[in-house]
């Protein structure tokens, strides 16, 4: 497996996660954000990296 | 618009030509068939009597107004422009006036976030991207135009006000400050702008749609020390609910392009105090303290709309008449230029070789296939631009909050400037056969790379104005067998040419020029060994390229570029 995408792909997921945002709703969006970085955090055995990318996310 | 008390054409550093209208013979009776009319003489009608004319043919250029156009508009200049220009040999003034750039800078929140390149090497002949205003670029047109007595005849103040077309030509009403007249002539070229009358008269519409955001643009006059470079500014402080955009342009000229906010009044954000106070935050912001004095603005929205046809009967459209693309990535212009060179050399090839329709009709999906390239594009810079929904202003907000930090989200900024387009599925391209493996070199349907030959020497002063077969010498039997090929290639193009590649001073099957190539410079950029060969149209856009000549592959490709695939043998 690749480690990163490419950035047509991650162009693909800008998309993709601000159409899913949508369609959550105002309501629901944090939730599901959450929902998605715990499914996504699952395919990073590594909790140092996880670690690492929430507090990037922290940052304003 | 212009600062209070100052006319339309009262610029701070441009003198506005008045061109005299001249009675043609038309008002005294006479009713010739004139090979093509151009509806126009904007940059792109302009354009295509260029490029007409270096095929010999005439034509007539009517424009309702008797100068050019009022405003600054268009400003960046491609590089496959600028190649165009020098095709048509008139880039001299366009490249000593005209201020190159290849880079630009985003910032968000006053911080840079991301520097982008546009592709650029030591080989190219131009920069990726010039800046020079729209009444330049119509004002050299014009004067290149007058360098061609007996080919171009623009005819001022002479309106458009009917069409008609049948079997033998296009019928206009024209009406002109001595009188009205008809101007009969076998075909028209639309290029009368977003507004076509001839489009209107037609019954045509464009399709499309409107994209949200309403921008202002601004040309400014000032003393300001920074390269000529894109920049663009997300959340500034002087504006932290849209973007900004700066230009360089000749003269000291500087454009000055913000969005504004959803729900703003578009009236209230022209008016002159607005405009001024806008100017003077994002200057203050840049750290501009010095003086500035106010040229012109103007205010616009990003549409994409296009004709269903860009042919119609004896009529194709160029430029603005056919389509109205989003400023973002700088391609009104520079598509314009490209549908009028695309549409000179099938017009000067049907009416002087009695070319198959097939040539004309390759302009739609040519030059449209070109114009939905640009909506894609426009429909990703505008999501990042002006966020449709909640959803991409998050996404947009968390993409540049990250970029402070992450490099890997920084290409999200990035404005997709124009690229030039590959007519790859066009009926006119012989695509690569199977097993034919080129290392390098441009694929069919891309342009010609203006590979440097020299100093001051580059590979597309030697192509056109018609078709261009260039050879790279082989051994002896590929030279003959090529040579061979000759006789059979002209009853098809009379004019077309030949230029070959091969060792200094040889000229192994008296072409009409050959090229010295002692470091296999070129050869290695085309990806070329003995007896390559590149068939190139008059636009330069390869038709068909082969490792190794196949008479009857290269003979089809001809004609296949000429609208005609069924045609095997001439
Ligand atoms: C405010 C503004 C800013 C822009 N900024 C940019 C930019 O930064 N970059 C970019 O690439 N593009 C820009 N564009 C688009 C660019 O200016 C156009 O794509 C370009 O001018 C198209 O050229 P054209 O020759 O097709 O049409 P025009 O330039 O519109 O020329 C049409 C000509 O036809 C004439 N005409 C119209 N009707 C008739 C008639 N009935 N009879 C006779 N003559 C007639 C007009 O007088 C005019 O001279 C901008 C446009 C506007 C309006």
């Amino acid at each position: 497996m690749k480690e990163t995408l490419e950035f047509a792909e991650l162009e693909q997921v800008y998309d993709l996660l601000a159409e899913a945002i949508d369609e959550a709703g105002p309501e629901q969006e944090a939730l599901f954000l959450a929902k998605l970085a715990m499914l996504l955090a699952q395919q990073i055995p590594d909790v140092d990296r996880i670690r690492e990318a929430v507090a990037t996310a922290l940052r304003p | 618009m212009r600062p209070a008390g100052r006319g339309e054409l009262e610029s701070l550093y441009f003198d506005y030509p008045e061109y005299p209208f001249r009675a043609p013979a038309e008002l005294g009776g006479a009713s010739p068939r004139h090979p093509v009319i151009i509806a126009g003489a904007g940059p792109v009608g302009l354009t295509a009597a260029l490029a007409l004319a270096q095929l010999g043919v005439a034509s007539v250029v009517v424009d309702r107004k008797n100068t050019v156009n009022d405003g600054s508009r268009a400003i960046c200049i491609s590089r496959y422009s600028f190649e165009t220009l020098q095709q048509l040999g008139v880039v001299a003034r366009f490249e000593a006036k005209g201020l190159g750039w290849t880079s630009g800078r985003c910032y968000f929140r006053d911080q840079l976030i991301y520097q982008f390149s546009m592709p650029h090497s030591a080989d190219e002949r131009f920069l990726p991207m010039y800046n020079l205003q729209q009444q330049y670029i119509e004002q050299y047109l014009i004067d290149a135009a007058a360098d061609c007595p007996g080919l171009i005849d623009i005819r001022w103040l002479s309106e458009v006000t009917a069409v008609t077309q049948d079997e033998a030509g296009v019928e206009l009403g024209i009406a002109t400050p001595q009188g009205n007249y008809p101007l009969r002539g076998q075909y028209l070229l639309a290029a009368d702008g977003a507004r076509s009358e001839v489009r209107n008269l037609l019954g045509l519409r464009l399709n499309g749609r409107n994209l949200p955001g309403n921008y202002v643009i601004a040309d400014i006059r000032m003393e300001h020390d920074f390269p000529t470079e894109r920049r663009s500014f997300f959340e500034s402080s002087a504006n932290p609910e849209a973007t900004i955009l700066i230009h360089r342009q000749p003269d000291n000229i500087w454009r000055v392009d913000w969005q504004l906010p959803a729900g703003a009044d578009p009236e209230e954000a022209v008016a002159e105090n607005t405009v001024r106070d806008r100017v003077a935050a994002i200057l203050a912001m840049i750290g501009h303290r010095g003086d500035w004095e106010l040229e012109w603005w103007s205010i616009y929205t990003a549409n994409t709309l296009c004709l269903d046809d860009y042919r119609h009967g004896r009529v194709l459209f160029i430029g603005d008449s056919g389509h109205i693309v989003p400023i973002f990535g700088v391609r009104g212009l520079n598509n314009g230029i490209a549908d009028a060179a695309n549409a000179a050399w099938k017009l000067a090839y049907t009416l002087q070789h009695g070319a198959a329709e097939g040539l004309l009709d390759s302009f739609t999906p040519e030059r449209r296939g070109a114009t939905l390239d640009v909506f894609r594009n426009a429909g990703k810079s505008s999501r990042f631009m002006t966020p449709p929904t909640r959803g991409y202003s998050l996404m947009r907000k968390a993409v540049l909050e990250l970029a402070l930090s992450e490099k890997f989200v920084r290409p999200f900024a990035d404005p997709r400037q124009v690229q030039p387009w590959i007519y790859d599925d066009s009926p006119l391209t012989s695509t690569a056969s199977q097993g034919e493996v080129f290392p390098a070199g441009p694929p069919p349907g891309a342009p010609l790379q203006n590979t440097r030959l020299g100093e001051r020497d580059f590979l597309l002063d030697y192509i056109g104005p018609g078709f261009t077969l260039l050879y790279f010498a082989g051994n002896a039997d590929l030279d003959a067998a090529a040579a061979n090929l000759l006789p059979t290639l002209r009853k098809v193009d009379p004019r077309l040419r030949v230029l070959v590649v091969g060792e200094a001073g040889s000229d192994p099957i008296a072409g009409d020029e050959s090229i010295a190539d002692p470091g296999r410079h070129l050869a290695d950029c085309y990806g070329a060994g003995p007896g390559t060969l590149y068939l190139v149209r008059p636009d330069r856009h390869i038709a068909g390229r082969w490792r190794h000549l196949e008479e009857s592959t290269v003979t089809a490709a001809l004609h296949r570029a000429l609208g005609d695939p069924h045609e095997r043998d001439a």
